[in-house]
């Protein structure tokens, strides 16, 4: 029996997309279509299952900074402080207790990994649909076709990866899978000679990121109306901010805010993160449902990443990216910006605001000092919270006499969007697919709507799976009649 | 004469070997004029548009599409590459190797503290999960291993550019050193 056929009734097929591309890690779309071509129902689903919760219980607290990392190798920094910023807590030295040297070598790293892993996904992922348009040929939908066309747009794109990815070394130790970060603090400094060769190149790195702001305004000018309907529709919003509001991406408490910005719960700390949020599980993936508890599962879930910090956060601490928000804020009246492909545009903003802050760190003499780390007394449980490129990322542990870890529970950056992706593939397929004969083509307005929200579906599979798309066309008794796989099996 | 392709692919990886293919930063340029880039994540080609010359594959098999997918490769790149240790000998997803699958999902869909009404994911649409995750030669032939989690950037650079080169690679201490 084939997948779904009994479940369907009379005159409906599904249509599968497998593997979405262009997006980090793996996942798969289907859409169910009556005769009419009318659309049914449409999910996004991960169909991968790591089991980290399981089987980092009995390893040393010391090694979840280095081992939980490996969910995802796009935003490895992300799980890395996220798991050190827990065993900070489990070590007795809590956020507050860093030395300054350590946590501002952290957020040097911190920083670094925004903006590699923004300029990543811009310039190597998306661009190709900004600039050639979502419908344009398969073949020019990659970024060596955007380096043939504006080579100095790629090689800006490279080049400011290329940068944030040296930061990273020079914190981390290495560009991927790094362990500066350990329990309590950090493992080296940051040298003259580093320091130098990182500000010798900073000021190009924020122009550049200044003119990224600038293109993705551009290309939304020349058709606003578009872009902003484009699957969009409106949610709450959740991040971290610092206590006096301002966007910190490295650490502050919870607030969310609804589609009109009230307020639904502020300054939330880490350690409470289990009295406001829950998680649904649904049968069909292996990646969970995250919501607000006092809202419920229908209407509690929200949006995390670029466009929900801005929606959440006062102002921005630099100059630059502080008058970008002014712009982008009052693009949308004050309130908040529920425009899918607007992420975009918070997301080159954020980066903006990072290389402004690395400037702002690599003049600062505490890099070179040699307080690195601290201990205090001992905890049994650890909750880390960091905004990941992605989102609110949540790393939360328990710990036994014998320093081993007992439970760890995560909900990854991307696990917080999963709702608001299926609403917008859903979205996508009302506006682009209803009523017609899907084809390939088509398939990919599906795709950009996913991109939108970055997803990593890398992380999101330490529970679960790969993004792949693939397209089946199924009679009512599941049997295939037309096909457009762009899977794995290729059949 | 045409360039030769090259393909990649993500199993049960992390997607940080794809990352350090793209830390080769500006020579992937370079490597651009070299070969023409076929079936991959960073590009929508979905399907083999033909033969290619090489395939890298990141991550070891943890499901069955990740087999599927691994035969796939196998039938249309003339030189596989494990790269990476999760490929080479599943790497860190390997570490449920020794823990039955049930406790796994269990942990996940049913204890974890953020859980409501727990249950654990069962649909057609979900991929069988494999007993242990395999490394990806016990599955299919594979021809060239590089080591490293991930492997390092300028030993992925070096080994591409000898292979589509015929030339011996030139590999220094320090590029296959590894973690
Ligand atoms: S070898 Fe390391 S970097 Fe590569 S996929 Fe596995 S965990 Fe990720």
């Amino acid at each position: 029996m084939e997948p779904y056929a009994q479940h369907l009734e009379k005159h409906m097929r599904k249509v599968v997309i497998d593997p979405v591309t262009r997006v980090e890690g793996h996942g798969k779309v289907t859409i169910v279509q009556d005769d009419e071509g009318h659309i049914d129902r449409t999910r996004l689903l991960i169909v991968e299952f790591r089991g980290f919760e399981r089987f980092v219980q009995g390893r040393p607290y010391w090694e979840a900074p280095v081992v939980v990392q490996r969910l995802c190798g796009i935003c490895p920094v992300s799980h890395h402080l996220a798991a050190a910023k827990a065993m900070d807590v489990v070590v007795g030295v809590g956020p507050d207790g860093l030395s300054p040297t350590a946590e501002k070598m952290r957020r040097l790293m911190h920083y670094g990994q925004m903006l590699q892993s923004h300029a990543l996904h811009f310039y190597h992922l998306c661009s190709p649909d900004l600039l050639f348009g979502f419908d344009s040929a398969v073949m020019k939908r990659n970024v060596l076709a955007v380096a043939a066309e504006y080579p100095d747009l790629a090689y800006q794109g490279i080049m400011l990866r290329k940068y944030g990815q040296e930061i990273i070394k020079s914190t981390a130790g290495k560009k991927i899978h790094g362990t500066g970060a350990i329990p309590g603090g950090i493992n080296k400094n940051l040298s003259t000679a580093e320091r130098d060769s990182h500000l010798k190149d900073i000021d190009r790195i924020i122009d550049w990121s200044k003119a990224s702001v600038d293109l993705v305004k551009k290309v939304h000018g020349q058709n606003p109306d578009y872009f902003d309907g484009f699957a969009s529709f409106e949610s709450n919003h959740l991040s971290i901010v610092r206590k006096d509001g301002a966007l910190d991406l490295y650490h502050g408490n919870l607030r969310a805010v609804d589609k009109d910005g009230e307020k639904i719960f502020d300054q939330v700390e880490p350690a409470d993160y289990l009295e406001h949020i829950g998680e649904e599980i649904k049968s069909w993936s292996y990646m969970k449902f995250p919501f607000i508890r006092k809202l419920g599962k229908r209407k509690g879930w929200y949006r995390v990443g670029p466009l929900a910090r801005l929606n959440c956060c006062d102002f921005i601490p630099s100059p630059l990216a502080q008058k970008e928000f002014e712009e982008f804020r009052a693009y949308t009246g004050g309130k908040p910006n529920n425009f899918s492909l607007h992420y975009h545009w918070a997301r080159m903003i954020e980066m903006l605001h990072s290389a402004e802050m690395i400037k702002e760190l690599l003049t600062d003499k505490d890099l070179q000092g040699t307080d690195l780390v601290r201990m205090g007394k001992k905890t049994h449980e650890g909750v880390g919270l960091i905004e990941a490129p992605r989102g609110t990322l949540f790393h939360h542990y328990k710990v036994d006499d014998r320093d081993q870890i007992t439970m760890c529970n995560l909900i990854v950056s991307t696990t917080n969007n999963n709702e608001p992706m299926n609403s917008a593939v859903a979205k996508v397929a009302d506006q682009h697919l209803e009523g017609k004969k899907i084809t390939e083509d088509l398939l990919n307005y599906v795709e950009v709507a996913i991109r939108a929200y970055d997803p990593c579906l890398s992380c999101a599979t330490h529970a679960l799976g790969r993004m792949p798309l693939k397209l089946e066309l199924r009679d009512t008794r599941g049997n295939l009649i037309h096909s457009l796989i762009r899977g794995a099996s290729g059949s | 004469m045409a360039k030769p392709k090259i393909a990649t692919t993500s199993l049960a990886g992390c997607f940080g070997c794809h990352m350090s293919v793209l830390d080769i930063d500006e020579r992937i340029l370079k490597l651009a004029e070299l070969v023409d880039f076929d079936k991959s994540p960073i590009n929508d080609i979905k399907r083999f548009t033909g033969q290619c010359e090489v395939g890298l594959i990141e991550g070891g098999c943890a499901n069955a599409e990740n087999v599927e997918v691994l035969r796939y490769f196998r039938d249309h790149c003339k030189i596989l590459i494990s790269l990476g240790e999760c490929a080479i000998m599943g790497g860190l997803p390997a570490m449920r190797n020794g823990i039955p699958l049930k406790e796994c999902l269990q942990e996940a869909f049913l204890n974890g503290p953020s859980v409501v009404d727990g249950m654990i994911p069962n649909d057609p649409d979900l991929p069988l999960i494999l007993d242990k995750v395999y490394p990806c030669h016990e599955v299919v032939k594979i021809d060239y291993f590089l080591p490293g989690c991930p492997p390092n950037a300028d030993l992925i650079w070096e080994s591409l550019v000898a292979l589509l080169s015929g030339k011996e690679a030139d590999l220094p201490y320090e590029l296959i050193k590894y973690d």
